[in-house]
């Protein structure tokens, strides 16, 4: 049985207490919003996206529990610097650990310190919360002009 | 009242989740069933499943019998005039609709009011905003005080000769208030507007009398009574069903169709098309059965104790704001617990065996009032104990010290 621990581990209270890159990236090539309509969770995320599909900046704003606020803050410091194929890849890599079988190890080699998050998988109802912010930055990249959601 | 006694009635408090016992303290979202209701479901599937209304066999007059039995018990417990006034439903939330689209779609126009309040429940918005949209009326909204009470100067000042309708809650799911319905019926009454009272949350906690009250339209829900989901009750008056036109059509709610023109039933059949939830309305029937056996004199006391016995410690707990703090409430301890976000709290809690709600509790106009987005919720029922009280507090300790 996974514990509480597996969950809730020091890096992911550390940037629940302080998340990273928080508040609005002016000016910014993208931005999209997340709800969570189960729990009420809210994201903004903000791009820049420059000529190469090189995410050069990303910040995030919202109000959220610390799944949602870790996850997002682990996000940004990881997509810094990456191409728009990079998160392709990630989101994908990131999706399938937070919805894989629990013997199934998270792709470290992509994923990197997001795979303190693996835990979530043990916790259903808090999927969502880990992949919000995934979804908000997908969208914002389509620049879908809608909302992202979770379900 | 003996707890022991009550908690032996509901067989799935007897469980351990994640190796302690299960401290349900959910009950504002859905009640436990006691044996008898689960028994009086298992009665009707292993011996009179059968169609109601139609079948001259035995098992579809016993089905009927017992069907209409539970439309009796239930017109006793909210002393309604007549079952002719008791319509089943799938719950509160279609009841309103019904009232919103049958009774709204034929009386309400494009210069007309309908006042709600701030703390209405989803389902109590919804459908008025949805029959606003159609006809053009426009949607008021009766404010409430930082502490959860209901403005009544305002609401005063909002009523006139334009409000047709007035739609309470009796007690907020979010925030425990209980509303002074019968005073504001009265006012509402003055003005020519009809009320609906959403009794979903209130309706296990204190008595209804609805002829006392004088209200018009009434909707509540058997799960948050101790009966089964899928199945709840609109109850108004007679006249007023009358005049409304049904709101689906299908069988049992006609006399004789023929393809130029359908006669419609007689009430309450009108507003029952389809074969109904009959398993879900014995069961509704038994656990009001069940209630009526303790007794509301018994159900109120014990359960202030408990509130009270809860609030005080949620006063002594550092760092935590409670939601919700009128002089009139039950059974609702909504809070927030600085540096812990509600739906962490619920993970936690869970996994020391405390089932708790987190979340906006389908109020989001209370949370925006608020401005938190969630809040966590313990709620109380008859089964509940002060050592689930301190499981509780014991549990938050935990989580405030995990986030420290």
């Amino acid at each position: 049985m996974f514990s509480l621990g597996d969950l809730y581990k020091e890096v992911i209270i550390d940037h629940t207490k302080a998340p990273r890159n928080f508040g609005k990236l002016e000016p910014c090539s993208h931005d999209a919003e997340g709800f969570n309509p189960l729990c009420g969770d809210q994201l903004h995320v903000y791009l820049q996206i420059d000529d190469n599909n090189i995410i050069e900046d990303v910040k995030f704003e919202g109000q959220g529990c610390s799944i949602s606020t870790a996850s997002a803050s682990l996000m940004t410091q990881i997509l810094k610097g990456k191409s728009v194929a990079n998160f392709n890849t990630m989101f994908s890599a990131f999706h399938d650990m937070a919805t894989a079988d629990m013997d199934d190890k998270p792709d470290e080699d992509v994923l990197g310190k997001l795979a303190v998050l693996a835990g979530v998988k043990e916790f259903p109802s808090r999927i969502k919360c880990a992949t919000l912010c995934w979804h908000t930055v997908k969208s914002a990249i389509e620049d879908a002009g809608q909302p992202a959601k979770t379900e | 009242m003996n707890i022991d006694n009550i908690r032996n009635d509901f067989p799935i408090l007897h469980q351990e989740v994640f190796g302690h016992p299960l401290v349900y303290l959910d009950n504002a979202a859905t009640t436990q069933k006691p044996q008898c209701v689960i028994d009086a479901i298992r009665q009707y599937y292993e011996k009179d499943n059968s169609n109601i209304h139609r079948g001259v066999h035995s098992l579809s007059e016993r089905a009927t019998k017992d069907y209409e039995a539970a439309r009796e018990t239930i017109r006793n417990f909210f002393n309604a005039k007549s079952t002719k006034e008791v319509i089943f439903t799938r719950g509160t939330t279609e009841s309103i609709n019904l009232v919103a689209s049958s009774w709204g779609g034929a009386n309400i126009g494009k210069d007309d009011e309908i006042l709600i309040t701030h703390m209405e429940h989803h389902s109590n918005i919804v459908p008025w905003q949805m029959l606003c949209e159609r006809t053009g009326a426009k949607l008021k909204v009766i404010p409430m005080n930082e502490a959860g009470e209901l403005d009544l100067a305002a609401y005063a000042e909002l009523l006139s000769e334009r409000t047709k309708l007035v739609g309470i809650v009796h007690m907020s799911n979010a925030l425990g208030t209980i509303n002074p319905i019968a005073d504001m019926i009265k006012q509402a009454h003055q003005v020519g507007a009809r009320v609906l009272i959403d009794g979903a949350q209130a309706a296990a906690h204190m008595a209804t009398d609805l002829q006392a009250l004088d209200v018009d339209f009434y909707a509540t829900s058997a799960h948050k009574m101790y009966g089964p989901t899928g199945v709840g009750v609109l109850i108004a008056k007679e006249e007023l069903l009358n005049a409304m036109p049904p709101y689906q059509g299908g069988g049992d709610m006609i006399l004789m169709v023929t393809f130029e023109r359908t006669q419609y039933n007689e009430l309450p059949h009108k507003f029952e098309a389809g074969t109904p939830n009959i398993a879900g309305v014995i069961g509704f029937g038994e656990a009001l059965k069940y209630i009526s056996n303790i007794g509301f004199s018994a159900i109120e006391k014990r359960e202030k104790e408990l509130l009270d016995y809860a609030t005080k410690k949620a006063q002594s707990f550092a760092g935590l704001r409670q939601i919700g703090t009128a002089k009139d409430k039950a059974c609702v301890l909504s809070f927030v617990l600085d540096g812990v976000h509600p739906h962490d709290l619920g993970t936690i809690l869970d996994r020391e065996g405390v089932a708790i709600r987190a979340g906006h509790h389908c109020a989001m106009p209370v949370m925006q009032f608020y401005k938190v987005p969630a809040t966590a919720r313990a709620s109380f029922s008859i089964y509940n104990t002060e050592a689930e009280v301190d499981a509780l507090f014991t549990a938050l300790e935990k989580a405030r010290d995990m986030f420290a």
